[in-house]
This record gives structure tokens, sequence and C-alpha cells, in this order.
């Protein structure tokens, strides 16, 4: 079961347009909620009048801060850091706005239409302060952005592993550049969505949100209330429309709307807009890295030192972006002393979150830049730079001297890059392709090869929970408290279970995302699930197996050892005899009132497993990719592109590739589409995709894929992880094969995205400085 | 403003609804004419997610008002499949081959794709990306969906020769 190519059951009520989404589900006499939002980056708010809103028919109500005070407490810190400075973030802005969008006041109306209008009601006095759109600005702006604080900086971070100051004093070769790389936004097809029911009988509330960590959105909420969590049931739907990062975080709205559907007696909904997935959901904002690198003849890293400034956004709860990009730097390569650095600092924008990659791509793409840098200083070719740093495959567990973002060494479990990069060299014809490369030149051809390796931090603990049941009916149940947003969850872990279980996939059903059917989770994020999941579930699986087989055993006074599962049975091996498992079920889990069950059954065909990972695995994973810029308007079209990549072992090769395929997708449309541009001030300029385009059919091109399967040994599945590896090298690839077709022009590039405009700029420039105007 | 009155036919059902002016198709099919398959991504005219066919030719919903339907006829995704239930030849493609993943903008593109393959019998993988283009998928980037056309395609082909 595990590794068979298997379709998913999801498709057939998607296909159909059956699938239940949150703003499918119907709640009777729902109302809908809007929100006002902030329209200044930076301002005081001196009064808000909601007379007139309040006024217009079909308004059920406005609500400010004022009237939400009693649920409207400071957040706890998402994960505390203690280089993270206090910053405090509420569900509505009290006295001051910090970023355009922030919420100011909800209104709920018996329709969208009507709570929109009412919006537009809402008059909010602002006094505007000085504000700024650009980490560099903040850091020179006297305007703090949170009071408490005596600048705008949210956290400075140093990890070092050896002596880089004296490394790169004695390295033959040094060199100094600055990087710059941006990411936007997640753009899950479906925004966020929130609705809530409250249950006055039993004061209990129910919330339904398309969220990647429906426990912590519970725990979350319950703290808000100051109601213990059990209180609260929270269920990420099994139709999420994509989460990609955003969806892990929290908003304001998750914690509102079940308020209101307290207040007002009935359910209540709020559907994220695209507009206001712009202004209002996580981005990755801006990182600027300062690196030094320090090298042989040979081109051997001897040092490399990177002090990285990142634009934090609004608040901060978290480092988890920085921190991961930071431990990402180093990459699959040797480099024996490392200072990585970073600063985190607050902007007017919309609080950043991970995006898909989450700091990773930022990660590998300073690193790669580096190897290019390297290969270009000593006229070598870019893959044998980066073959002579590679780690080599006989040196697992390898200690990099850092810690990851978990709390553990930077520790890779295993892998082969140099074999995962040699395939991929093979399957492009590498040689061939240079050679093509340097006839085109001579024709004025600008074609490009680029390379990225890059290394993912993935089943990041702490831990997941699974509960496999087998139920009267015969069917098996299995319970995750992580839920999917497109992965495919109902498919794998049924084959997961399969496979310890014994039963067909086809008889067992996945429940995912309801923190009533599961005390405890974590949430889908970071190429975790599997990894955490999937250890507890096989664990689970095969006690639920124990306990079938020895109740069967009993029923059939034959051998635990000699029997079998076979379809929806259980059989003494090699004979007809048997029994149903629903019938083995309905002993152990119902038995017959006030008699004894056989003996040797077990009572239950249930158990709850749950897997807590030492530390994070790696992935890894190759890109590499030809290009044709086209000289006159910068269009860069793609030639061939291979990626290969190595998460583990793998449970559906079917869905994990649909996971690369679409992974690349989005790294591409960081590096040549996406760009979330504000004014200085904080402003923000895209918020649409009239102006942030993402690729479609057109510009995705065939992308070939390779794999290889390495273990690893920090679980019994031997598992890793797949979300993100075909995003995390595509800027890296990208930028590189860009600037190796323009090498005839001596162009550096030196920021990501690009856009055709800036690279006809860049050859412009070229081209003027050597004095050749076009 | 005053509701009017309005005459769609969705999915072979007839509708009479009273429907205020400002109310956009897509918010009346996903309300009162039942198909909540019909998604809505941008509400600008971008993403394609709430295409359906409108008389046949894929339009976006979000961009029609209510009452620019009317007395029109509509399919959408809920329409697909064969009147047995089964999945139709171009749904049980994209399920082969994982053409989609949250399937969000699934219903869309199927719309587009079919009206597509209405047209024109086995079209070329230029032609379908053409039609796919239309279309903003955050998940799949694309290529599964491609393959699965591309090979319905070559089957019809083969049928038609
Ligand atoms: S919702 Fe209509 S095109 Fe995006
Ligand atoms: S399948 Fe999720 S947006 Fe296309």
């Amino acid at each position: 079961m595990i590794g068979e190519r298997m379709t998913r059951r999801e498709d057939l009520r998607l296909l159909r347009g059956k699938g239940q989404f949150v703003d499918d589900i119907d709640l009777p006499g729902v109302a809908h909620m809007a929100v006002v939002r902030s329209t200044q980056p930076h301002a005081r708010i001196l009064g808000i009048q909601c007379d007139e809103a309040r006024s217009l028919p079909g308004v059920l109500g406005v609500f400010t801060a004022s009237e939400l005070e009693p649920m409207n407490r400071v957040w706890p810190v998402h994960l505390a850091h203690p280089a993270l400075r206090t910053n405090d973030m509420r569900a509505l802005a009290v006295d001051k706005v910090r970023y355009v969008g922030e919420p100011v006041a909800v209104v709920v109306a018996e329709s969208r239409y009507l709570a929109e209008d009412a919006c537009e009601l809402v008059e909010v006095e602002y006094e505007p302060l000085p504000s700024s759109g650009d980490l560099r600005i903040s850091l020179e702006m006297d305007t703090k952005i949170h009071a408490n604080l005596e600048d705008n900086i949210a956290a400075h971070v140093v990890q070092r592993a050896g002596d880089v100051e004296k490394a790169l004093g004695d390295s033959p070769h040094v060199i100094r550049e600055t990087l710059r790389i941006t990411r936007g936004g997640g753009h899950s097809m479906e925004g966020r969505a929130v609705a809530a029911k409250y249950d006055v009988s039993l004061g209990n509330y129910i919330v339904w949100d398309a969220n990647q960590t429906p426990h912590q959105v519970r725990s979350l909420i319950a703290h808000c209330y100051g109601l213990p969590e059990d209180k609260i049931r929270v269920i990420a739907p099994p139709d999420v429309g994509g989460g990609f990062g955003p969806k892990a975080a929290k908003y304001p709205e998750d914690v509102i709307v079940p308020w209101l559907a307290m207040l007002l007696g009935r359910p209540v909904k709020f559907i994220e807009d695209r507009y206001e997935h712009f202004v209002s959901c996580a981005q990755e904002h801006l990182q600027e890295h300062n690196v030094e690198v320090g090298f042989t003849d040979d081109g051997l890293l001897l040092a490399l030192k990177d002090h990285f400034y990142h634009d934090i956004g609004a608040y901060a709860s978290s480092l988890i972006v920085p921190l991961i990009a930071g431990t990402t730097v180093p990459g699959p390569y040797r480099i024996p002393n490392l200072h990585i650095e970073f600063t985190s600092v607050f902007t007017n924008k919309v609080p950043s979150g991970s995006v898909r990659g989450s700091g990773r791509p930022q990660g590998i793409y300073v690193m790669e830049r580096i190897m290019d840098m390297v290969a270009e200083e000593l006229e070598l070719d870019p893959a044998e730079v980066r073959r002579r740093n590679l780690i080599p495959a006989d040196e697992f567990p390898y200690s990099v001297g850092l810690t990851f973002r978990d709390g553990s060494p930077l520790t890779y479990d295993s892998g082969n890059y140099p074999a995962l990069f040699q395939k991929g060299l093979d399957a492009i014809d590498y040689a061939k392709h240079r050679n093509v490369q340097e006839e085109l030149r001579k024709k004025g051809v600008l074609r490009g090869i680029g390379l990225s390796i890059g290394l993912e931090g993935v089943g990041i603990g702490p831990f997941e929970g699974a509960t496999v049941r087998v139920e009267s009916s015969g069917r098996a149940v299995v319970i995750l408290g992580a839920p999917p947003q497109g992965q495919g969850f109902e498919t794998t872990y049924a084959q997961v279970c399969s496979e310890f279980l014994g039963m067909d996939p086809e008889d067992i059903d996945v429940v995912t995302g309801d923190t009533a059917t599961i005390p405890y989770g974590i949430g889908t994020f970071a190429s975790r699930v599997v990894a955490n999941a999937g250890p507890a579930l096989a664990k689970a699986a095969a006690e639920v197996r124990t306990k079938l087989l020895e109740t069967a055993s009993s029923l059939l006074e034959a051998s635990v050892d000699d029997l079998e599962v076979v379809r929806g049975d259980v059989r003494v091996k090699g004979m007809q005899a048997g029994v149903s498992i629903a019938r083995v079920a309905q002993v152990a889990n119902a038995g017959a009132p006030g008699v004894s069950l056989p003996k040797g059954a077990v009572a239950g065909l249930s158990a709850t497993e749950y897997f807590a990972p030492e530390r994070a695995g790696y992935s890894s994973s190759v890109q590499i990719c030809v290009v044709e810029v086209d000289p006159e308007t910068g269009e860069v079209e793609i030639i061939d592109w291979v990626v290969g990549h190595d998460c583990g072992r793998v449970i559906n090769p079917l869905l994990v590739e649909g996971q690369v395929y679409g992974g690349i997708a989005h790294g591409l449309s960081n590096a040549l589409y996406e760009e979330s541009i504000y004014s200085e001030d904080g402003v923000p300029l895209t918020t649409s995709y009239l102006n942030y385009p993402i690729p479609s059919a057109r510009e995705l091109p065939g992308v070939r894929l390779y794999d290889q399967e390495t273990l690893s040994p920090l679980n019994p599945l031997g598992v890793k992880g797949a979300g993100e590896a075909g995003t995390l090298g595509v800027p890296a690839v990208i930028i590189g094969a860009v600037e190796d077709a323009l090498r005839p022009f001596g162009v550096k590039i030196r920021s990501c995205p690009l856009s055709p405009g800036m690279i006809s700029d860049l050859i412009y420039e070229a081209k003027s400085q050597k004095g050749e105007t076009m | 403003m005053e509701p009017v009155p309005v005459k769609i036919v969705c999915n072979g059902t007839a509708y009479q609804l009273q429907v205020e002016p400002r109310t956009l198709l897509a918010d009346l099919l996903r309300s009162d004419l039942g198909s909540k398959g019909t998604h809505i991504g941008c509400e600008h005219g971008v993403c394609g997610a709430c295409t359906v066919l409108v008389d046949g030719e894929p339009m976006r919903s979000c961009l029609m008002l209510a009452v620019q339907a009317d007395g029109r006829t509509i399919q959408t995704v809920e329409s697909l499949e064969l009147p047995d239930g089964s999945l139709n030849e171009l749904q049980e493609s994209f399920h082969e081959h994982h053409g989609l993943q949250c399937g969000y903008c699934t219903s869309g593109i199927l719309m587009s794709l079919t009206a597509l393959f209405n047209e024109d019998k086995a079209p070329s993988e230029s032609r379908i990306r053409d039609y796919i283009q239309g279309h903003i998928c955050r998940c799949t980037g694309y290529q599964q969906m491609i393959e699965a056309c591309v090979e319905l395609s070559g089957l019809r082909s083969k049928e038609l020769s």
C-alpha cells in the first residue's frame, strides 16, 4: 500500500463541485461579517463613528474595540524566542493602527452586501503618524511602531560555528555582496474563512475555520475568552482551498466571529475576499542578506558570514521565517566556519508569516548565488564548484554547528547529495547544454543554465497524534489532528493505515482537523505531517491489528499467528474458516450488555498514539534549468528544467509529484512574477491580480522530475516531507540561469524577483557602460 | 434598489426569481441556484474560479450581474457528471492524472475545458493551455491537469480516426 500511485478519493466530490468549503457549509440563519480595516499605515485612532452604519436596515451590529473589550485581550506569543521583543497584538486595534488592513471595527448584517455597505458608513478619524514601508526606513525612523520599544527592531539573533573572522582573514579569496529577496503572500485560491455558532444550552462554541492549525486556533480563542479549551470546538473542514502557510497563522477574525455568534445568538460567517488577502493575510516580505564568503583557490569554502535584515511587518508573533532562512543558508555544503546573524525589523506592513518554504527559498537563494559567484571568480564551472563542496554521502548524521528553528541542533539525518546532483546533471545532459550554450552565444543568443541544490528541514515536532478504530460496521476510521488543504490526506493516510492494519484502504475512512475528535494536535505546515502523524498512525494501526486478531482468535479458537486479514474478514490462513471484521468489532466494541467478553477478546478495537520526533529530518532537492532571455523585451523563456528530490520514503508517488509540480509553480511565481509593492510610507500598491501576476498554464513549462529515496532514521517509516520541495530552489535556479544568460554583458543580479522590465534595464545599463548604446 | 424579476435556466431547472440588481451572478448561483460548486477566488475577473457556461460560452460569473443572465441558460460544474451519477470523461481524466489538489479552482477550469472539448473534440496541447490559461491554480502547477487533457484529447482523436 505504501508506495502505490493511488488516485484520490477526495477528487470524487471535488470534481462534482460537492466539496464542503467553509463558505459552502449550510448554517441556517447565518449572518455575515465584514471588517472595517485601517486605511492608514500608522496612525492614532481619534474616534470611530458607527451610528450611521448601525442604523442601516439589515445591520445587526457594529463593534469596535470598546464593544469587544471583554475578548480583546493581548494575544499570547505564537512561538516564544528569547530574542523576540514584546509587541502586543489584539483582535481589534486599540488607540493606534500599524498597517493598512488592520481591523478597526466589524459589522454584522443580513448579507455580505449590506455588511460592506455599512463598513463604508463607519467613520474612523485618524491622526497619521510617520510610517515605514521599508526596513531601511524603519531603522532610521525616530517614530517607534511599538511604543514600548526603544527602536523598531523586533529581534536580533546571532549564531556561530568555528571562527569566521579568523577564517575570512586567512582566506585567499573573499567575496562580499548584498543579496535582496522578497516573497509575497500565500494566495490560496480560497481566502481565509471562518464560520461559527454558539450552543446556548452547553455554552459551547463550534467554529469552522479554513485553517492549517485548528488546535492552535482553539487555544487562542480559549485564551481570549478566558474559557477552558473544551468549550471550544474548532473544525478545519476536509475541504480547504489551499493553505501554503498563511493559513497556519491566527487572525483577528478567528476570535471575533465566534464571539459575535454568541452575542447575536446567530451563526456568523466571515469570508476573506481577495483584496483582504492582499492587505490582511501573512506575506514573507523582504530579506536583505549581507554576505562575506572566504574560499580557497580550488573553490572550497572556508568561511561564511551572513548578516541579514528581515522585514517582519507590523507585528511579530514568532521568528520562524528568519530562523529557518538563516539555518537554511549553509545547505548541503561543508562550511567549517559560519556566522549567521539576523535583525528583524518592524515596518508598517501586514505582519509577516510563513509562505510555502518559510524562509528556505531565501536561504537557498543566498547560498546558491554564492556558489555562482565563487565559480565566476575562479572561472570554474558552477557545477564543479558545487560538487567540490557537497557533504559526502558517508558523513551522516552531519552536524552543521547551528541550532534549527525547532530548538534542536542543526544535524542532517541522512541523504546523498552528490548522487542526487549527478542524477540531475545526467538527466538534463549538462555537458551538452554547456556546448549548445557556447554555440548559441556566438550567435548572440542569450542562453543560461542555472543550478541549485537545497535542503529542507522537515518533519519538525513537537508531535502529532492519530487514533485508529475499527467500527462495528466493519470499517476502520483514522482520526488525525492535522488537517489537509488539498494534499490528499484521506487517501494517503488510508494507505498508511492499511499497511499496518491489514484492511483495504477502501474500507478505511480518514477524519481530520476536528478538535472534538482528537484532543491534541499541532497542525499542517513545514512539510511536517507525514513524519509526525505517519509514525503515530502506523503504531496505532498495528496496535488495533493486534486487538483485532486477538479478539478474532478467541472467536475462531485459532492461534493469532494463524490468522490473517483478508478484505472484510479475519481468516485462518489457508482455510475458509473466518469471521467478519464487523462481527469481531461488534464483540469487542459493544459485546453483550452485562455478559463477560469471550476469553482472550480485547475490549475496544481502538488505539491512540502520538509520535514526537527527536529533531527535524532533511529532504534535499536539485534544480537545473535552462533559459533564454530575449535581449529586447527581457522576457525569460524556459528551455528545459529538471527537478530531483529526495523526501525519504514516498507514500504515494502520484501525490508527491503533484506537490513538487505545484511547488515549482509557486517558486517560479516568486522568481519572475509576483511582488508585493508598498510605498515608502507603507501603503500597499499591489492589491489585485491586475498588478500582482501569478503564472498561468502558459508560463509554466513542462518540468521533468526525478527522485531518489534516502530513508530517514528519525522515524520508523523513514519518511521526511515533500510539501515545499518544489518551491525552495526555484528563485535560486531561475536568477542563476538568467544571470548566466546575461554573462556576455557582465550583468550581476542581486535581487529577486525579476521582471522583464528589470532584465531589459540591466542589459541596457550594461551595454551603455560598455559604451554600446542600443 | 428594488428587486427585479429574473428568469434563468440553471443545470436544466427553470428558476423565476426576484433579484436585487447589484447581485453578482456568482452569488446568485451559490445561493438561490444551488451551485455551491461555483467558487469565488478573486471577484475581479482574473482567477477564473467562478467560470460557468452561459448559453454554452465560458463566462466569469463574478463579472456578470445576475440580471444580465435573465433569459439565459447556465451550466455549472454540478451538471457535468453523467446521468448515472458517474464522472464524465474529463472529470475521470482529472482524477486519473491527479489534475486537482484542493479543488477550489477546479470547477471553473472544468467549465472552460468543457467549452473547449464541446467545440473541438481533440484539441492540441497548445489550445488546452490556452483554455486553462485564463485560470489561476495555486496548488498544482497545471502539469498534471494538462496531461489529463492531452490524454483525453488523444483518446478522442483515436476514436475519430
Ligand atoms: S472569482 Fe471570478 S474570476 Fe476570480
Ligand atoms: S487545486 Fe488548489 S487552486 Fe487549483
